[in-house]
């Protein structure tokens, strides 16, 4: 279809803004714009008829299944859309005076000791604008904590190799050096090989766990003791969180930061890519250190404390992703206590789907899961030819959106499967039988996979083209016609 | 098993899961987790709350606090309220967006995916760039990330940031250098602007220099001597501008600035207490491969036809791991789409209009507020005044009588404890400036 640029037509024109008949003053001449900025002009009709085409080409969980590993894409409360366009949230200045923001900070307030009670952890801030930011934020916790202690030669951080690719990026941006520990056949962190990398210069260790392989490590308990004898710390990636609330805290599993995704766990909403919310708790001995402000209460009135000598400072604008918060919020009180059952049904969900799909794709790891699984369709492209991407590619003819795929990369051709705690049986049974047509699919048409999808608007796109010579923006050469009827 | 919450299974559905799976209960699922590590007992937080009555608690706080729609308000130093057109609620509604990943799988992502692209497109308008991100966290982490690229670019290890660049960004880039292995050196304001002379002298050494147009205090920076001044001096010059002010003042990238960052909340976007907003971050092609966070590119499917993919993903966490350009996996593509729908919507001739109203709102404050103006330049929404008696003061007296009057300046600027600066946007009205004179006058008198 066409670019909203490629509609545009000179004169036309959709909004107005008042003018109030009032001089308007020279801007100086060194500083004016020359040429305005082609931005589209299209009347208000065809801007909406534009985003309803580009909404009808998107898929979201309002539109299917979603089970995409890693990402817990359970449905979002629309009940949270309408609280957070409640006047006094939405059109609150941030510099308000905190006098004139006590329900805001009550909210903050609140949402962090939900978080404390769910982490096992006694202190938290809502800063961080995203997981990867509270990863990073960890980090600079740690080094924060060690230089106060007098130890600023820990420089070493060790993550597992099922490890998401933001950690090892983190320790990069935070100015660790990185090191890795390998996984045993059970999907446990390899204790000897920790054993062997643990010493003096190590800072921390960054973990999810459940794993990336949706597997509760058995030996947490040792690994904990590894590091702490040691003088180090561990970070909880709390990406994975959804599998255990209200069953098992990673305070209460050694852990001395977490953080959690609010877009995952407590249902932000993706949005396409975000927003997302990363706040991250802490032990008592780090609270010292943690971004500034702090919400502080005070009898029954709240402040934003700036006054904290300490703090690593802060990591975003104001006092974090205020609208994230409010959903957040809502979603856990919606629950209640019950955020225990939350868990216990994606759990319960993930190993239906587990025990329904093993014998028809491989499992590397023979166990019960948590809230997401990993299969393999290895055997599938040994025999056929068939990869985990056209499985990925054919169940977009289902409707279904695809699984993550070749993630983690220590399993080949890997299917990361998580349905989340939200769906009905007959969800999740239609994709059990989706998946076990695609895999007899695989045996007696594999053409037909290799060429799925073949019901969307686009079929497979050339992604190498796309890099090698990337197009990251519109040229605004008048469009041939020819090119006009093949953009569609 | 608990009514609350958003569960779909009924008594009967679970029986026959657990019957599939070979287990009796879902606490026979648990035991993986080491016995010593469960919890044991219920979670200590409050109960449930049916809809109608959350409503009525999220009411009660939401109605604690004083928002815009209370108090006439001049509050700037950031976050604006400019006018957020209906049909961005519309389509930040519409479940296909608001409920969709990341799309890394182009064929199901394909309208979010266009949407990035030409969000990519209306962001290297309006700088004057090549390439455009599909957003950052916010304006402040995007200096952060400016810093990173010019890091690497230049192999240098110093950043200069004017004093007149907000805060915020100062402060998060303080936060992030060390690890970046990086120190930052601040340079002075010489009454309300950067003198390029001074900023010369500091930027010898340094892989970037990040000034504010219109800065901190809302006058407009000698951005071209700015940027040339870096530029002598070998650093790369990163402007951090408003978006609507680039309807009326020079795109960035049209006097040798690198790159062109800032905060988008000012298009699209509710104050929403701080955040979620969208930074934006754009650059000069050669800085292409070091851009952090996702680029959409245009390419073509098996049959030809023109489609959208992530691009350029080698660059990202996912791919390369510790050598990535960043961390960044979720972003502000919701907020973005917002700004691009408000940038659709208001066109060429409306940014130009939107910037006119408010620099027009601007001179009328000056000319109506009898008080004396702190720094005489060029302004474009923001003016700052001095006050009597400290502006913290006169900002409490103010909103005695429900006007919040603006920000004091000293929160953030020792030394500026009696400077209040006032923020008008179109939703403004020349009776709400002479509203907020008359209240002036009064509590400084």
């Amino acid at each position: 279809m066409e670019l909203i640029y490629e509609k545009s037509q000179p004169g036309r024109r959709a909004g107005r803004v008042p003018s109030y008949d009032l001089p308007v003053p020279e801007v100086p001449a060194e500083l004016r714009r020359e040429a305005p900025p082609r931005l589209p002009e299209v009347p208000e009709n065809e801007i909406v008829r534009h985003f309803t085409a580009l909404a009808d080409r998107n898929f979201g969980i309002d539109t299917g299944f979603y089970p995409l590993g890693s990402c817990t894409m359970k449905y979002n409360p629309r009940v949270n859309e309408r609280v957070v366009g409640l006047p006094g949230f939405r059109d609150l200045h941030p510099l308000q005076e905190d006098e004139g923001a006590q329900g805001a900070l009550e909210l903050m307030w609140e949402l962090e000791q939900i978080l404390a009670e769910v982490a096992g952890l006694p202190a938290v801030t809502l800063q961080p604008a995203a997981g990867s930011q509270g990863e990073l934020t960890g980090l600079m916790l740690m080094r924060a904590a060690f230089a106060d202690r007098g130890e600023p030669g820990r420089n070493v951080i060790i993550t597992a190799d099922t490890a998401h690719g933001t950690n090892p990026a983190s320790v990069t941006m935070a100015g660790f050096e990185l090191e890795k520990v390998a996984t045993t056949d059970r999907g446990n962190l390899d204790l000897e090989d920790l054993r062997a990398k643990v010493d003096d210069r190590t800072a921390g260790l960054m973990l999810t766990n459940p794993s990336t392989l949706g597997l509760f490590d058995e030996g947490i308990q040792q690994v904990a003791e590894i590091f702490h004898s040691r003088g180090a710390l561990l970070y909880y990636d709390g990406a994975n969180l959804n599998a255990v609330v209200g069953r098992s805290r990673p305070g209460d599993m050694g852990f001395d930061i977490v953080h959690y995704n609010l877009h995952k766990t407590f249902s932000q909403p993706h949005g396409g890519g975000g927003p997302g919310g990363g706040p991250v708790a802490v032990r008592a001995e780090i609270e010292p250190f943690l971004p500034a402000p702090a919400v502080v209460r005070e009898g029954d009135a709240f402040r934003l404390d700036h006054d904290r000598p300490k703090s690593i400072g802060r990591v975003r604008g104001f006092a974090g992703p205020f609208g994230v918060f409010v959903r957040s919020y809502a979603f856990m009180r919606a629950y209640g206590p019950a955020l225990k059952d939350m868990s216990d049904v994606a759990v319960l969900n993930a190993n239906y789907l587990l025990a329904q799909l093993k014998d028809v794709y491989d499992l590397p790891y023979d166990r019960l899961c948590m809230h997401e699984f990993v299969l393999s369709a290895r055997s599938a492209k040994r025999e056929h030819g068939v990869t985990a991407l056209d499985v990925a590619k054919r169940l977009m003819d289902h409707g279904i959106h695809p699984p993550t795929i070749y993630f983690p990369l220590v399993v080949p051709e890997a299917l990361m499967i998580e349905p989340t705690e939200t769906e009905t049986k007959e969800r999740l049974d239609e994709f059990v039988d989706a998946m076990r047509s695609i895999a007899a699919e695989a045996a007696s048409e594999p053409e037909t996979l290799k060429a799925a999808p073949l019901t969307r608007p686009v079929r497979r796109l050339d992604e190498v083209k796309a890099a090698k010579e990337p197009v990251v923006r519109h040229a605004f050469d008048t469009p041939t016609a020819a090119a006009r009827i093949e953009a569609g | 098993m608990s009514t609350a919450g958003y569960l779909s299974l009924t008594e009967s559905d679970r029986e026959a899961m657990l019957d599939a799976i070979g287990v009796d209960s879902i606490d026979a699922l648990f035991e993986q987790i080491p016995e010593g590590v469960r919890l044991g007992r219920a979670l200590d937080v409050p109960e449930a709350l049916p809809e109608a009555a959350l409503v009525r608690h999220l009411e009660g706080l939401a109605g604690r606090n004083s928002d815009t729609s209370r108090e006439l308000s001049f509050l700037g130093m950031g976050i604006y309220d400019h006018y957020v057109p209906a049909i961005a609620d519309t389509f930040l509604s519409r479940g296909e967006f608001l409920t969709a990943y990341t799309p890394y799988q182009p064929e199901m992502s394909q309208g979010v995916l266009q949407a990035i692209f030409e969000y990519q497109t209306a962001i290297c308008e309006l700088t004057g760039m090549d390439v455009s991100n599909a957003s950052g966290y916010d304006g402040a982490t995007v200096a952060a990330d400016a810093c990173f690229i010019a890091r690497h670019h230049t192999g240098r290890t110093k950043v200069v940031l004017a004093e007149t660049l907000n805060p915020q960004v100062r402060q998060v880039v303080k936060t992030y250098a060390p690890g970046f292995g990086m120190e930052v050196v601040e340079v002075p304001h010489s009454g309300g602007t950067t003198d390029p002379g001074a900023l010369a002298a500091a930027s010898h050494d340094a892989a970037a220099v990040i000034f504010q147009q219109p800065n901190a205090f809302g006058c407009l920076e000698p951005a071209p001597d700015l940027a040339a001044a870096a530029a002598e001096a070998g650093a790369l010059p990163v402007a951090h501008v408003d978006l609507a002010s680039l309807g009326l003042l020079e795109a960035p990238g049209n006097y040798g600035c690198a790159m062109a960052i800032g905060e988008g909340q000012s298009i699209g976007n509710y104050q929403s207490y701080g955040g979620p907003h969208y930074g934006f971050l754009a650059a000069r092609n050669q800085f292409i491969r070091r851009m952090p966070g996702r680029i959409v590119g245009e390419t073509t499917d098996l049959e030809g036809k023109r489609g959208f993919v992530l691009t350029l993903q080698t660059r990202e966490q996912h791919i390369r791991r510790e050598k990535a350009t960043s961390n960044m996996t979720t972003n502000q593509t919701l907020l973005a789409l917002a700004g691009l729908i408000t940038l659709c919507w208001l066109g060429p001739e409306g940014l130009r209009e939107l910037g006119e109203t408010c620099t027009a709102l601007a001179a009328y404050a000056k000319e109506r507020i009898g008080l004396p103006v702190a720094f005489e330049r060029p302004h474009f929404k923001e003016v700052a005044f001095r006050t009597p008696i400290p502006a913290r003061d006169v900002v409490a007296r103010a909103r005695e009588h429900g006007v919040h009057p603006g920000y004091a300046l000293g929160r953030d600027y020792p030394g500026l404890d009696d400077v209040l600066l006032v923020a008008v946007t179109e939703r403004r009205t020349p009776a709400d400036v002479d509203r907020l004179a008359e209240v002036l006058a009064e509590v400084t008198g």
